[in-house]
C-alpha cells in the first residue's frame, strides 16, 4: 500500500475543499449572515491540512486499483468530516453526528436530512448543503483530475472507484481530457436548468439550490414542502432535468460529437425510458382519484417517478399518502436507479439488464444443457469479469441492505420505516416511506442507527466496493 | 498528436510507454482484451477491442482525425492491411512492423505502393545494432549521426583502465586526443559530466568522435580496437541471420549453432559462406569444440532469456569474446544491466526507438525539427540530431558564452564535411548539423537549449 501518494491525494482533496468553502462564505456575505465565518474559518483548516499533506511529492507514483479504492473512499470520508464543521461552529446543526449525516447525505447526493425544520437554517448553511450536491455528484477527485496535472494513467483507478457503473471507459484518450469533458458537459446541464428556472421567475438563490439538487440528483431543498411549494411550470421543467441528469453522460458525449445513431443505440438508456413512461403511466392511473384532475396527477407522477429513479428525492406531494401499488413500484424503481455514468444512485439500469440476461441465459442452459450463449450489451459481448463483477454486486448490495436494516431495527420502529429508510441511504435517495417520508426526517434515530446509515450513503454513492474494501484488513497491510 | 497503435504486444506495450510520456493522444486496438486493459489499467491510453483491419473498429478509434497509425500485430499481412485501410480512410501517416523475410527486399516496393511511411522489420534493426558492435568491440554501444561520420560509443570503465581516478578537464591533455565524454552512467544515475567529473570502475561512458580518433582513444586506454574476425550465433533465429549476413558482407567468418535440422538446412541454403552447427547452443562440449576459447565475437540470440543469460556470463568467463546478449523481456532490467552480459540488445526497444524516432522527427515537422533521436542510458538521455537555421538564436555565438540550460550538452558539429568536436570558443553556423545531448527535459528546437 503506497500511503504516502493517498495522502497526497488527500491534501489536494482537502485544498479544493477549501476552495469549495469559500462559495458559501460569498453567499454568506452578500445575506450579511455570521454564519458565513465559520465557512472561512474551516476553509482556512483544510487549507492548512490540505497544504501539510501535500507539501512532500511521493516518491513512488503507483497508484494501483488498491490504492485507487482506499483514496477515493478515504477522501469522501475526509471531505465529509470537514465538511459538517461549519453546521456544527455556526450552530445551523448544533450536534457534530447530525452535521456529519447531513454533510455525507449532501457529498453523497442522498437528500436525507436530519433536520425537523429546514427553513430554520441560515441561508450560508442551506447553500452549503446544496452546494455538496453539485461536487458530489459528479465526484470530487473527477474535478481535481480535470484540473491538476495527476500523475499519469494510473489515475484511472480513481475515476473507476469514483464513476458510478459496472464498467468504466473513457470518451477520449486522455484521461484528464475525459474528465474535463464530464464536466464541461455536468456544468452546461447546470447552467441550462439555472437560465430555464430564472425564466420562469424563480428567485435566483432558489434557482442555485434546485440545480444543485436536480443535476447532481441529491434532493435537498430550502423548503419543508421541497418542490411541492413552486409553480407548476417550475415543477415541470424540475421533472424535465431530473430525467435528463439520469442519463448516462455518454449519452450526451456522442450527441455532441454527432454520433447520433451510437447515442440512440445505448440499450440502457432506452430501458431507462421504458421504465420511466411504464411507472408513470400506472401511477398515474393509480392515483387518479386523489388528484382533481388527470394533468395534476400525471404532473406529480411524474415528477416523483422522475425525482426516485433518478434517486434525486425531491417531492411536490406527500407521496406517503398513495395507494399501496404507487408506493411499491417506486420502492422499487429506488432499488433499480438511473443509468450508468451519471450522477444518480441506486444499482444502475445496466446492471439490473445485464443480470436480468444472466437469468435469461441459465434458463436457456436449462433447456438446451450443451448451448454456448453470450451475454451481450449494446451489440458487445460481456466479459466473464464484468458478469462476475455484476453478481458480486448485486449479493454484496443485497447483504448491506438487509444488515442494515438489521442493525437499524434496534431503535425499534416498523418494518417499513427501517427497510425504506435503507433503501433511501443505500441507494442515494433521500426520503423513504412511513417514519421516513418526504414530510418527515431522520432526525428520529439513534446516533448509532445515524452511523450505520450515513455508512450506507458513502457505499451506495461509491458502488459498495471502495467502501467495503476499506473493511477488509489484508487492504491496510504494507506490502 | 492523434495516435492509433494497433497490436498490444510486447513492442505496442513499450511505444505507449514511451509515448505517453509525450503528451500525445493514444489509442490502442487489440483483440484480445486482457492486452488492451493491461495497457489502459497503467498508462494514459485509451483502448479498444477489435481487429485492426475492420473498418468500424478503426472509425471507433478514431482514424478520421489520426495522425499516425502504427500497426505492430504479430501478423505481417494484418499489418500491412491494416495500413492500407488506414491510408484509405484518414489522412494519417503509417508504420508497419513487417516481419517475414520475404518482404525484406521488396520495402521501397511497399512503401511506394501502398504509402506506407516506413517499414520496420524488428529483427532487421536488432541485428543491425549487433553488428555494429561487433564492428566496433572496444564499445557496448555504437550509435551514428551526420550519415554515420560521427559515432557515439558507450563503453565500460575496466578495473584497470588508466581512466581510473583522471578528472575529465585532463583527458584530452593526458591522452592527447579530442574526445567529447558526453554522459556518464554510475549505478542508476545519469550524469552529463563537467570538467571536474572522475572517472571511477564501471562507469559507462560515451564518447562522441570520429571513428578515426576513436580507434586511437581506445588504442590508448589500451582496449582493443579491431573488428573482430570471427563470431559465434547462439541460436538461428530471424537476427542471426540477418546478423550472419551482414557480418559476412564484412568478411568476419561465422558460427551459427542452432538445435533444429529444419532451420539449419534452411539456413545453410541461405548463408553459404557461414558454418551452420545442428546441435545444442548450451552443450559446453559443442561449444569448445566450435572454438568458443577463441572466438572474437558471441551472441546469444536463442528463444530464452534466461539461456542466453547463461551463454554470455559463460562466453565470457571461457574466453576474451565481445559478447552480445539478446533479451525479449524488460523485466529486472536494473539486475542485469549489473551482470557481466556486454552488450544487451532489447529488439522490442529497438524497434519501438526506430519508431519513436520517426514520431518525433518526421510527424513532428510542424513544431520540431530533430533529424535523429537516439536514447541513451536506458531511454532517460537523448541526443538529437538539428541542422541550425538561418536566424536560430543559438547560430554564431561561442558556446562558452550561450547561456545553457543545466544538463545538456553540444556533443559535435557537422560543417561542409568536416566533423567538429566543440570546445567552448567554436561555434555553431546556420547549415550546421549539430548534435545534443541532453537530460531531463524535451526539446523540439534547437533554441529550446537556451535558458530562458
Amino acid at each position: 500500500m503506497n500511503y504516502y501518494i493517498i495522502l497526497y491525494i488527500l491534501g489536494c482533496v482537502l485544498k479544493f475543499e477549501s476552495a469549495f468553502l469559500l462559495l458559501p462564505f460569498i453567499v454568506g456575505l452578500l445575506y450579511h449572515e455570521s454564519a458565513a465565518y465559520s465557512y472561512l474559518v474551516t476553509a482556512a483548516l483544510c487549507f492548512l491540512i490540505g497544504m501539510l499533506l501535500s507539501s512532500k511529492k511521493p516518491a513512488s507514483k503507483n497508484l494501483f486499483i488498491r490504492e485507487g479504492f482506499v483514496t477515493v473512499a478515504s477522501s469522501w470520508m475526509v471531505m465529509s468530516i470537514f465538511g459538517a464543521l461549519p453546521f456544527v461552529i455556526s450552530g445551523d446543526i448544533p450536534s457534530y453526528v447530525d452535521a456529519l449525516f447531513e454533510t455525507i447525505s449532501g457529498f453523497t447526493t442522498t437528500g436525507s436530512s436530519i433536520l425537523n425544520d429546514v427553513e430554520a437554517l441560515s441561508r450560508t448553511g442551506l447553500f452549503w448543503r446544496s452546494f455538496t450536491h453539485w461536487v458530489g455528484g459528479m465526484g470530487v477527485l473527477v474535478f481535481i483530475m480535470a484540473i491538476l496535472p495527476l500523475m499519469g494513467g494510473s489515475t484511472m483507478n480513481l475515476m473507476k472507484a469514483e464513476s458510478t457503473g459496472p464498467s468504466i471507459s473513457k470518451l477520449v484518450p486522455h484521461v484528464k481530457d475525459t474528465a474535463k469533458i464530464l464536466y464541461g458537459m455536468y456544468i452546461a446541464l447546470t447552467l441550462c436548468e439555472i437560465a430555464m428556472l430564472c425564466l420562469f421567475k424563480m428567485p435566483i438563490y432558489d434557482a442555485l439550490i434546485t440545480t444543485f439538487g436536480t443535476v447532481g440528483t441529491g434532493g435537498f431543498g430550502i423548503y419543508n414542502s421541497s418542490i411541492g411549494g413552486y409553480s407548476p411550470q417550475i415543477q415541470v421543467i424540475v421533472t424535465i432535468f431530473l430525467v435528463l441528469s439520469g442519463i448516462n453522460y455518454t449519452a450526451y458525449f456522442y450527441i455532441l460529437s454527432f454520433k447520433f445513431k451510437e447515442a440512440f443505440q445505448i440499450e440502457e438508456v432506452r430501458w431507462y425510458f421504458i421504465i420511466f413512461f411504464v411507472s408513470v403511466g400506472i401511477i398515474t392511473f393509480n392515483i387518479r382519484s386523489i388528484y382533481s384532475t388527470f394533468g395534476e396527477s400525471l404532473r406529480h407522477a411524474a415528477f416523483q417517478v422522475a425525482s426516485i429513479i433518478t434517486t434525486a428525492g425531491f417531492a411536490t406531494t406527500d407521496f406517503d399518502l398513495w395507494p399501496q401499488l404507487s408506493k411499491t413500484i417506486l420502492v422499487i424503481i429506488m432499488i433499480i436507479g438511473s443509468c450508468s455514468g451519471s450522477t444518480a444512485g441506486g444499482m444502475k439500469i445496466s446492471r439490473v439488464v445485464m443480470l436480468m440476461k444472466t437469468i435469461r441465459k441459465e434458463l436457456s442452459l436449462i433447456v438446451h444443457p450443451r448451448e454456448v450463449r453470450k451475454i451481450r450489451m449494446d451489440g458487445h459481448v460481456l466479459d466473464h469479469e464484468t458478469l462476475r463483477n455484476t453478481n458480486v454486486f448485486f449479493v454484496v448490495y443485497f447483504v448491506i441492505l438487509l444488515a442494515s436494516t438489521l442493525l437499524i431495527s434496534i431503535d425499534n420502529f416498523d418494518f417499513t420505516t427501517n427497510f425504506t429508510a435503507t433503501v433511501a441511504t443505500l441507494n442515494n435517495i433521500g426520503p423513504g416511506l412511513a417514519m421516513v417520508g418526504p414530510t418527515r426526517n431522520f432526525s428520529i434515530y439513534s446516533p448509532f442507527s445515524k452511523f450505520v446509515l450515513m455508512f450506507n450513503m458513502l457505499a451506495g454513492r461509491l458502488e459498495l466496493f471502495p467502501i467495503v474494501v476499506m473493511l477488509l484488513p489484508s487492504t491496510w497491510k504494507r506490502k | 498528436m492523434n495516435i492509433i497503435i494497433v497490436g498490444c504486444g510486447k513492442v505496442g506495450y513499450t511505444l505507449v510507454e514511451l509515448l505517453s510520456s509525450e503528451d500525445h493522444n493514444l489509442v490502442v486496438i487489440d483483440e484480445k482484451p486482457e492486452r488492451v486493459s493491461r495497457i489502459t489499467d497503467s498508462m494514459d491510453a485509451m483502448g479498444i477491442v477489435g481487429n485492426g483491419i475492420n473498418h468500424q473498429t478503426l472509425l471507433a478509434a478514431g482514424i478520421e482525425t489520426a495522425d499516425l497509425l502504427i500497426a505492430v500485430t504479430g501478423d505481417d499481412e494484418k499489418n500491412l492491411l491494416c495500413c492500407v485501410i488506414a491510408k484509405k480512410t484518414g489522412r494519417c501517416q503509417t508504420i508497419a512492423r513487417v516481419r517475414n523475410p520475404i518482404y525484406n527486399e521488396e520495402t521501397e516496393f511497399l512503401k511506394k505502393e501502398f504509402g506506407i511511411a516506413m517499414i520496420i522489420n524488428p529483427d532487421l534493426a536488432a541485428a543491425t545494432e549487433i553488428a555494429k558492435v561487433f564492428q566496433f568491440p572496444s564499445a557496448l554501444r555504437v550509435d551514428t549521426f551526420a550519415k554515420g561520420r560521427v559515432e557515439l560509443l558507450h563503453f565500460r570503465i575496466g578495473k584497470d583502465s588508466p581512466l581510473l581516478g583522471m578528472k575529465l578537464y585532463n583527458l584530452n591533455q593526458t591522452l592527447h586526443t579530442s574526445v567529447l565524454v558526453c554522459t556518464a552512467m554510475r549505478g542508476d544515475d545519469v550524469i552529463i559530466p563537467n570538467g571536474n567529473f572522475e572517472f571511477h570502475e564501471n562507469d559507462v561512458i560515451s564518447i562522441a568522435s570520429t571513428r578515426k580518433n576513436a580507434i586511437e582513444f581506445f588504442r590508448k586506454i589500451g582496449t582493443a580496437t579491431h573488428r573482430v574476425a570471427n563470431a559465434i550465433l547462439a541460436g538461428g533465429g530471424a537476427i542471426s541471420y540477418y546478423l550472419a549476413k551482414s557480418l559476412i558482407a564484412f568478411g568476419i567468418h561465422v558460427t551459427i549453432i542452432d538445435i533444429d535440422p529444419v532451420r539449419c538446412d534452411y539456413l545453410s541454403e541461405a548463408l553459404p559462406d557461414a558454418t551452420i552447427i545442428c546441435g545444442d547452443a548450451t552443450d559446453q562440449n559443442l561449444l569448445s569444440q566450435e572454438g568458443l576459447e577463441h572466438a572474437q565475437g558471441f551472441a546469444a540470440l536463442t528463444g530464452l532469456d534466461e539461456e542466453n543469460i547463461l551463454l554470455s556470463l559463460y562466453a565470457n568467463e571461457v574466453s576474451g569474446a565481445r559478447t552480445v546478449t539478446k533479451i525479449n523481456r524488460l523485466n529486472f532490467t536494473s539486475i542485469i544491466n549489473n551482470l557481466n552480459l556486454g552488450s544487451i540488445v532489447y529488439p522490442r526497444v529497438i524497434t519501438a526507438d526506430y519508431i519513436l524516432k520517426h514520431v518525433r522527427s518526421t510527424s513532428y515537422s510542424r513544431n520540431s525539427n530533430v533529424e535523429k533521436l537516439y536514447k541513451l542510458a536506458n531511454g532517460r538521455v537523448e541526443a538529437l540530431e538539428f541542422i541550425i537555421k538561418e536566424d536560430s538564436a543559438v547560430a554564431g555565438i561561442p558556446l562558452q558564452n550561450l547561456n545553457l540550460r543545466k544538463n545538456t550538452l553540444v556533443c559535435c558539429i557537422y560543417r561542409n564535411n568536416e566533423v567538429i568536436i566543440p570546445t567552448g570558443q567554436d561555434m555553431m553556423l546556420a547549415g550546421d548539423s549539430v548534435l545534443v545531448v541532453i537530460y531531463g527535459y524535451r526539446i523540439y528546437d534547437i533554441q529550446e537549449i537556451l535558458e530562458d
